[in-house]
């Protein structure tokens, strides 16, 4: 069974690098109001593992994500 | 005149993760001003041999790979760091340490890329506030080094004192309130993005290293309590 994890700073803190290329995709003529960063995991669990969605919820949470300035999504993919 | 005079030769301890490398400048710098021998512990160690004060260096732990300090954080010997602090031991992170020390939850907040996405390489003026404030100069090197936390975090930091050291001035990286080094609620947990181990020597650039190490020594060290 394989989850997505896609890990990015909460909305109030500046993401340096997503302003970077905001700003280098405005001088190529492309006006973003805004760009931002995420990282993606994957995770991928054997088929007898038990409870793999809540096993992949907390490795998001106490792993993946700084929870001080960092959120998750969770997306469990097809096979 | 020992610099550390009235106080006794302290035990310290360093501890390498794979891609720490400022390390040797740890040890050198205890041992040539301060007469001490330094001890340098794997991270593999499962127990911490006897010790007064351990030291987190600065570098790229495990490539800063997942965030800076996070699988260093994740290590096991963090655990037996925690419970040295608990039963009265001083720690003291430097750069990558401190980083280290925020994401094992040892110190409140987090260290973010630089506003400028930029890493950065040189002296900057601080404010030491340990007891008195006063205006230091110290070298940073870092690509993550803009201290963040929420906003009731902050204001139990400030309210506390436990803002230790601060950008003067000059915040090379967009550290919220110009946050350069904490202390925990118990003041036996120091950590700063500068690094003091390379402040060491006027030739060298300056020396104002040798009052951060002074402090973090007689105030922090020579008031340990074992429980």
């Amino acid at each position: 069974m394989r989850f997505e994890v896609l890990v990015e700073l909460r909305p109030e803190v500046l993401d340096a690098q997503g302003r970077a290329i905001q700003e280098a995709l405005y001088r190529l003529g492309h006006p973003l109001q805004n760009v931002r960063l995420s990282r993606r995991y994957l995770l991928e669990f054997g088929d007898d593992t038990v409870d793999p969605e809540g096993e992949a919820r907390r490795i998001a949470a106490e792993v993946l994500a700084n929870p001080v300035a960092e959120t998750f999504s969770l997306t469990r993919l097809g096979s | 005149m020992s610099r550390l005079s009235g106080l006794g030769k302290p035990r310290v301890g360093l501890i390498r993760f794979p891609g720490s490398n400022c390390d040797a400048d740890c040890v050198e710098a205890l041992s040539r001003h301060f007469s001490i021998h330094t001890t340098v512990i794997s991270h593999r160690a499962t127990e911490l041999p006897p010790l007064d004060a351990i030291v987190l260096p600065g570098g790229f732990s495990y490539g800063d790979y997942l965030r800076a300090g996070a699988l260093a954080a994740l290590n096991p010997v963090m655990k037996e760091v925690a419970s040295f602090h608990r039963r009265g031991g001083a720690v003291l992170g430097i750069c990558n340490g401190f980083q280290i020390l925020c994401e094992a939850r040892l110190l409140p907040g987090a260290l973010l890329e630089n506003v400028s996405g930029a890493f950065i390489c040189r002296w900057v003026s601080l404010i030491f506030e340990e007891r008195m404030p006063c205006a230091i100069r110290l070298p940073v090197a870092h690509h993550q080094g803009r201290y963040f936390a929420p906003p009731d975090t902050l204001l139990r930091l400030e309210a506390n004192g436990q803002v230790i050291m601060r950008y003067d001035g000059d915040n090379p990286n967009g550290s919220l309130a110009g946050i350069a080094g904490l202390a925990s609620e118990d003041g036996r947990i120091w950590g700063m993005m500068p690094h003091p181990e390379r402040a060491c020597d006027g030739l060298l650039g300056g020396d104002c290293g040798l009052r951060v190490w002074e402090h973090f020594f007689h105030h922090v060290v020579g008031r340990v309590a074992w429980k």
